[in-house]
């Protein structure tokens, strides 16, 4: 191909990157400006003067609240569902049982499930047990919902693991739990930092489950409190620019750190799904 | 060895929290919602057996099968948005310098929340001062449309967001398909006289047809399951234009009470989402694996 044919190609992919990126500038340039600078001006202009105002109004006017509840659920969801997983993806692979076949079927088939069809009874049977309104049901929830996808990326590794491990940790008188915990856990680092950064992202995203089952503002998270907020800040588009901004910042900054994992761990969630 | 590693008490150690979250929070309620739906029921008072009532009602129902109709249409546009983002991932795979980066630009709206993605692109079609609107009118359109207020358009207007925030992902896995690929089959082909358009469509497109029809069965399953984006962005407005099958039951359910009929419904998209799946899985199978 010529160079004219890679002209054409290269113009192509980057019009696809402006299409990609380019409500994201915009979104962040508003951010920084007040509403006179933003109907009046040019929409990518840079600010005049930067707003940081902005950001500081929105903190302090209740997004801090839901950015801490976001952080916390989802640290804590991850590693109940990682954990959990884990172990589930040793119990599958490495422990001799009739019924592992049946319940590895019941995590895949549990992939394909979708959450609404579940939502009514859930709402149901966490009222019955008290735990409308509170964050334990989104800890649960979410732990819940992302075992099978956790799982399906985590087997891939488990069965590549050599068997002698065991076979030599059983000989030396090592206990089972001492096995898993401090043998073969620490060898699955890599694929667990992926299963981590997918989860972060499910967690940190999720938006039905705490819209349905949270309804004191000092328990919602990011997603759901920032739907309050921009009905409260209807007009400000600083206000509204900023309340994004700080909403998607986190998971931007996992992705330029931790890029490689997030790829990997979408491509896999995918092929599997 | 083997009597240590079928210890029963073990193996219910491990695997026990896993698989009881897994029946009690997604399994249990799956039976739940077919169970409710067979009852008149408002969610708190007592629930009355009143038979296969809701499900008819909900076969009859209009606005059902209304909300059924716009999930299938974002089905089929979601397939067709496969081929521009197939096209994309061809040029990309064509020994371009910085399809690393790319791809990864790319990707950036597929981890923002479907919140912050309504939002963003509720500001974007603002009549006034959103862009679109903004770069209209700089180019002379007088009246540039209402895009989220105007029932014959609001749909596709939701769509442009689905489009941009699923691309990164669908790009990302052709993407790998076609690196896999091996260089010597492109280049006896190359050699063979093969021009790069026959290339890509005789050698390499039936390659990476197994990962294709992979990517059709997300595409159409996924857009029965769409829920957030639409929530936030028009709540299934104006007056049901954009309505689809998960925000119709979550409306029966939280906003009108009815939880004996939102139940029924959130099953029957259970029913409609399996027999999809089955139906599309089998029309793309692909029967001879290919070995490369």
């Amino acid at each position: 191909m010529g160079r004219i044919g890679y002209f054409f190609l290269y113009l192509a992919l980057i019009v696809v990157g402006l299409f990609q990126i380019l409500p994201l500038v915009w979104l962040f340039l508003f951010s920084l400006k007040d509403n006179n600078e933003i109907f009046a001006g040019s929409p990518f202009a840079l600010p005049s003067e930067l707003r940081w105002e902005n950001y500081e109004k929105v903190w302090n006017g209740g997004i801090g609240t839901y950015f801490f509840n976001s952080v916390w659920i989802t640290v804590l969801s991850i590693i109940l569902t990682v954990l959990f997983a884990s172990m589930a993806a040793f119990a599958i692979t490495r422990l001799k049982w009739k019924l592992s076949g049946l319940v590895l079927g019941l995590f895949m088939v549990g992939l394909m499930i979708p959450i609404h069809s579940a939502l009514i009874p859930l709402y149901s049977m966490f009222l019955s047990v008290n735990l409308i309104d509170n964050p334990i049901s989104i800890v649960i929830t979410y732990t819940a919902y992302n075992l099978p996808i956790t799982l399906m990326i985590l087997l891939g590794f488990y069965y590549t693991l050599p068997h002698e491990i065991e076979e030599a940790a059983v000989i030396d008188g090592c206990s089972i739990h001492r096995m898993f915990f401090q043998i073969i856990l620490p060898m699955t680092t890599p694929i667990l930092a992926t299963t981590i950064v997918i989860n972060m992202i499910y967690n940190w995203n999720e938006f039905v489950f705490v819209n349905t089952f949270i309804s004191s503002e000092g328990y919602k998270t990011l997603t759901v409190g920032i739907q309050n907020f921009i009905g409260q800040y209807m007009t400000d588009w600083g206000a509204i620019g900023a309340t994004l901004v700080i909403s998607v910042l986190p998971i931007i900054i996992a992705f330029i750190f931790f890029s490689n994992k997030v790829v990997e761990g979408i491509s896999s969630s995918a092929v599997k799904g | 060895m083997n009597k240590v590693m079928s210890n029963k008490f073990y193996i219910a150690f491990y695997i026990a929290p896993a698989l009881l979250l897994l029946l009690i929070l997604v399994f249990i309620p799956l039976v739940l919602s077919g169970y409710y739906g067979l009852m008149d029921w408002d969610g708190i008072g007592e629930k009355t057996f009143i038979g296969l009532e809701n499900y008819i009602t909900g076969i009859q129902d209009k606005l059902f099968w209304n909300s059924a109709f716009h999930s299938f249409l974002l089905a089929i546009f979601s397939t067709l948005s496969l081929i521009i983002y197939l096209t994309v991932s061809f040029i990309l795979a064509s020994k371009i310098k910085g399809a690393d980066l790319l791809r990864k630009i790319y990707l950036i709206p597929m981890l923002l929340s479907s919140v912050a993605i309504a939002q963003l692109w509720v500001k974007i079609y603002n009549p006034s001062n959103g862009i679109l609107n903004v770069f209209l009118m700089s180019i002379g359109v007088e009246n540039p449309p209402l895009w989220l207020a105007n029932p014959s358009i609001v749909l596709f207007a939701i769509f442009v967001p689905i489009l941009w925030q699923y691309a990164g992902f669908y790009i990302l896995i052709y993407y790998a398909a076609l690196k896999n690929i091996p260089e010597s089959l492109i280049e006896a082909a190359r050699i063979d006289g093969a021009t790069p358009f026959q290339i890509a469509t005789r050698i390499k497109l039936p390659l990476i047809k197994e990962v294709v029809s992979v990517t059709i069965v997300l595409a159409i399953v996924g857009s029965l399951k769409y829920f957030d984006l639409i929530y936030v962005m028009t709540a299934g407005g104006p007056n049901g234009a954009s309505e689809v099958m998960a925000s119709y039951m979550y409306k029966l359910a939280f906003s009108n009470y009815n939880f004996g009929y939102g139940s029924a419904i959130g099953f029957l998209l259970l029913i409609i989402t399996l027999i999809v799946t089955f139906i599309v899985r089998k029309l793309t199978e692909t029967k001879d694996k290919l070995e490369y």
